[in-house]
């Protein structure tokens, strides 16, 4: 069996493996990809495209701003592929208020986030809510936005990360899978094709990477989940921001194609062994209704297509970003919980800082791996 | 509310589904057939009942009268016919998601047939999107179900057995066909007789076909064989047809322009289940993995039919019978014996109806040019307009497998999903990259097989039951 | 481009952009218009390029039009009632 040595080995060709891949090309490594099935396969490629900095969990604020910095340059971070991303920025996240309650809680969460410095997070009045959404419902009564945020399209964008990557001197190896992992002096990487030698190993594995992480006797968070999208055929264009409700589950953007792309909390049945997400109409439902409610032009859509994508969920929903517990020079970056499409222009970049140069330039400790052990066992 | 239950769920009502619900229901299990069409008959024995009751089947053939047959033998059963149900999903746990007359509903069976049939192959040539061009198979549809011939001059351009019987149809029908341009090579002739002797086992088939070539010519419609390069063009609608033949090339008007390079398995909502998939070389297209009885790679699923392979309606019926009793069988109706011997005179007629099938296949492998464009500006994917020339420079931006290719150009996600290109890329893929179509494989397809309008979502009937909750959080 | 080979015993009309077509019933709204002598059924998403029937049975999409204010019906698999109103798809938004 071939031998390959390289510098680093990223386990996981999502976004966030690719990026991380990319950002330590930049810094002069050499790393390998391995990815068990192709580039952006899974949650990566079939999120549903939302670059969003609105009602973050307060830990990941500081990393969205600084993620929406590269998205509103992204010919900076992927140079020729940028374009290929289909980003719209400054489109405006707004999250609709239909009661009296959802704007109270809007309101609760305003004042939570202003209290703690940040004012990105904007109230809006009924009359500013139908500037801003058109074609909304009558019965909504103002909403909560975030002006700069905006929208990608997920598949193009873990193609463009994937171009870039390549360009600047990473090797992906697809269809390959991580069988073992050996550590002497050098991280050996066992796959289903060859062995890879490096000194650094990163698992970006998604809804897998607890099962890398027990490869070297990590005990990490094994939840997931598979969100289920639907996308409509070509309507005339009516929504410009990306739309998500407050008091139902629901996330809603039109695409510069006409088609419009629902999700938000939408249900498929998931299956990490066989490695598939399926759709289930009876859950979908619910979602069509809430689109029809929310959007009464949404009457005449027709769903063309669902897909479901296979996601690490952790338990503070908040994902996991830092050194491993057990083994010596490797790192972990996954468990975004449904919301690591736009960080995943920052995440790479921040984890290759903290593995190179041995410090992020961002707060990162929110994120420990060891976080749920010290929960388990009392401490910290 | 409860939900729909049944034994046994067979999508299509062709001779396979036809069969197989008879077969099915004889046996004693609760039986649904969701067929897309208002009748029982599919494709080949379309709108055949009212054809029947008007006294009309002789205009189509003799041959017909078994799907009359058929639907007859499908009313008297127990199975319950559900027409105008188009089926949107099924599941690999044996959930169907469909929308009939009374809106969109949940189905939920033990067991799956799918006899989805066959479609015509697409033939992308320049200036096959055009209003006037069609399908043969399209044209005999129309004339089939509701009656209706082209009023303007026709030229039906291709190969394979149908082009022959539907030029014959229209013009006993009164149309004119302009000419007949058979696109098989007279080379192809020569390798094809090798086959020849275990197809005159078949008999009375390939003396039918003979006939047909005999019975154009003795019409007078004009004949042109071993044409290549076919162009159709026209601003708005086709207005002619260009081609190449006898080292020359020629063109001639057309009002209608009819094209068919035989046809392929419906494989849509297997590829949609994750049924295994194979390249069948000697038919040049996928088709689902299955075994003897039409069992699939997913427990519950079996397929009958052309949709398993083009072996034709005779063949299907049998395949349809061995998918139903294979089906008793493993619900526990009949025991392994009794499947086997009633199994005995279906293999039998299906291995008679097989000898055809290789002198069919390469008599009539489609022309090389639809199988592989090579105009750069010819479209492959009708619904995103994507060309040969845009597939090309995806394939060289890595769009290596066809899942790719269509991130990069769109090629396969407009509303038809890949039916109208899915080979084509597959081809382009395999020629660019130097591989085989089995190393390219397919585009994964994504439920619903057909559109639903969102409201008709929002009224969709069935509960959830015993589905796996979606989520972990361990 | 095309014509009946005999007249329907019985019929139903339909209205296709407003003008009335006489149709046969349990048939198809492609074949009613087909045979009404609509040549076009939609415009094509990308370049607004005119489209009709290709293969009748529901696997090209290229007969979609309105039917009863619904967008993208598919007019092969959709069987004519009387006082059906179909809209022939204009250009859509393109990328």
């Amino acid at each position: 069996m071939s031998i390959t040595d390289t510098d680093a080995i990223v386990i996981g060709g999502g976004l966030h493996g690719t990026s991380t891949a990319m950002h330590l090309a930049l810094k002069g490594m050499r790393p390998i990809v391995i990815e068990k099935n192709s580039v952006g396969r899974h949650a990566s490629g079939v999120n549903a495209g939302g670059v969003r900095q609105l009602l973050r969990d307060p830990a990941e604020i500081p990393l969205s701003m600084a993620a929406m910095d590269r998205w509103l340059d992204l010919e900076s971070l992927l140079g020729r592929y940028a374009a290929m991303c289909e980003f719209v920025g400054h489109i405006g996240q707004v999250a609709v208020a239909e009661t009296e309650a959802d704007m109270r809680k809007l309101e609760a969460r305003a004042a939570e986030i202003r209290a703690l410095g940040w004012n990105h997070e904007e109230l809006v009045d009924r009359q500013e809510l139908r500037r801003l959404l058109p074609a909304v419902a009558d019965h909504c009564i103002g909403g909560l936005v975030s002006r700069r945020d905006g929208q990608a399209t997920p598949y193009l964008t873990s193609q463009a990360f994937r171009l870039r990557a390549i360009e600047l001197g990473v090797r992906f190896v697809e269809g390959v899978r991580v069988t073992g992992l050996e550590h002497g002096t050098r991280w050996r990487v066992l796959t289903t094709d060859s062995i890879f030698t490096s000194e650094i190993l990163i698992n970006c594995g998604g809804a897998w990477a607890w099962q890398t992480a027990s490869l070297v006797g990590e005990t990490l968070p094994r939840g997931y989940f598979a969100a289920t999208m639907m996308v409509t055929g070509r309507m005339p264009s009516f929504v410009d921001p990306v739309v998500i409700g407050t008091g139902r589950q629901l996330s809603f953007k039109q695409t510069s194609t006409g088609t419009v792309v629902i999700g938000g909390g939408i249900l498929g049945i998931a299956d990490l062994t066989k490695e598939t997400a399926d759709p289930v109409a009876e859950r979908m439902r619910v979602s069509a209704e809430t689109c029809s409610i929310l959007f009464p032009i949404m009457r005449r859509a027709t769903i063309v297509r669902a897909w479901a994508g296979l996601e690490a969920r952790m338990p503070d929903q908040i994902p996991v970003i830092g050194p491993s517990q057990t083994a010596p020079n490797m790192w972990h970056a996954f468990g975004f919980s449904g919301h690591g499409f736009q960080l995943s222009t920052i995440v790479g970049s921040l984890l290759a800082d903290l593995i190179v140069d041995g410090r992020s330039p961002l707060p990162l400790d929110a994120f420990r791996p060891s976080r749920f052990s010290e929960a388990i066992s009392g401490v910290g | 509310m409860s939900n729909e239950h049944h034994d046994l769920a067979i999508v299509g009502a062709g001779p396979a589904g036809m069969a197989a619900a008879v077969t099915a229901a004889e046996l004693g299990l609760d039986t649904v057939v969701l067929d897309e069409q208002q009748a029982p008959g599919g494709q080949i024995y379309r709108n055949i009942e009212a054809l029947e009751r008007g006294g009309h089947i002789e205009k189509l053939g003799d041959d017909y009268r078994r799907g009359a047959e058929l639907a007859g033998a499908l009313r008297a059963s127990t199975a319950t016919y559900c027409p105008g149900s188009v089926v949107w999903q099924t599941s690999p746990d044996g959930r169907i998601g469909l929308t009939g007359p009374d809106g969109a509903r949940m189905v939920h069976a033990r067991r799956i047939l799918l006899a989805t049939g066959a479609m015509e192959r697409p033939v992308p040539i320049p200036g096959w999107t055009l209003p006037g061009v069609m399908g043969v198979g399209a044209a005999q549809t129309l004339f089939k179900a509701s009656d209706i011939v082209p009023n303007v001059p026709v030229v039906i351009a291709g190969s394979g057995p149908l082009i022959y019987l539907v030029a014959l149809q229209l013009a006993r029908a009164g149309c004119t066909i302009a000419a007949l341009l058979v696109t098989t090579p007279a080379s192809r002739i020569a390798s094809a007789l090798k086959e020849l002797p275990r197809a005159l086992l078949a008999g009375r088939n390939l003396l039918k076909g003979v006939g047909w070539v005999q019975e154009v010519r003795r019409l007078g419609i004009p004949l042109a064989n071993g044409v290549s390069g076919l162009r159709i063009d026209g601003k708005d609608r086709a207005e002619g047809i260009s081609y190449e033949a006898d080292g020359s090339r020629h063109r001639l008007a057309a009002g209608l322009v009819l094209l068919h390079e035989g046809v392929i398995p419906d494989n849509q909502l297997s590829l949609s289940t994750r049924c295994q998939q194979i390249w069948d070389a000697a038919q040049l297209c996928w088709r689902p993995a299955t075994d003897e009885w039409g069992a699939t790679s997913e427990e519950r699923i079996a397929i009958a039919g052309d949709g398993a392979g083009i072996l034709g309606a005779l063949a299907a019926e049998n395949l349809g019978r061995l998918a139903a009793l294979d089906t008793a069988f493993r619900l526990d109706c009949i025991d392994q014996a009794e499947r086997d011997r009633r199994a005995r005179p279906e293999r039998a007629a299906l291995a008679r109806h097989k000898r055809i099938r290789p002198l069919l296949d390469r008599l009539f492998q489609p022309a090389a040019e639809s199988l592989l464009p090579t105009d750069p500006d010819t479209i492959i994917c009708r619904c995103e307009e994507v060309t040969v020339a845009q597939m090309r420079e995806a394939v060289h931006l890595g769009g290596e497998d066809p899942n790719r290719a269509k991130i990069f150009t769109r090629c396969g996600m407009g509303p038809c999903q890949g039916r109208m290109c899915g080979p084509t890329v597959a081809s382009l893929i395999a020629h660019e990259t130097g591989r085989t179509m089995a190393a390219v494989g397919t585009y994964r397809i994504r439920v619903p097989v057909r559109p639903i309008p969102l409201m008709t979502l929002a009224g969709l009937i069935g509960e959830e039951e015993g589905l796996p909750p979606g989520e972990s959080t361990l | 481009m095309f014509r009946r080979s005999h007249t329907p015993s019985a019929g139903v009309v339909i209205y296709v952009d407003g003008k009335p077509v006489h149709a046969a019933a349990e048939e198809s709204v492609a074949a009613a218009m087909l045979v009404a002598g609509f040549t076009s059924f939609r415009a094509s998403a990308v370049s607004a390029a005119p489209r009709a029937p290709h293969c009748m049975i529901g696997n090209c999409f290229e007969c979609l039009v309105e039917i009863n204010g619904q967008p993208d019906r598919q007019a092969c698999l959709t069987i004519v009632s009387d006082g059906m109103h179909v809209r022939r798809q204009a250009e859509e938004p393109g990328p």
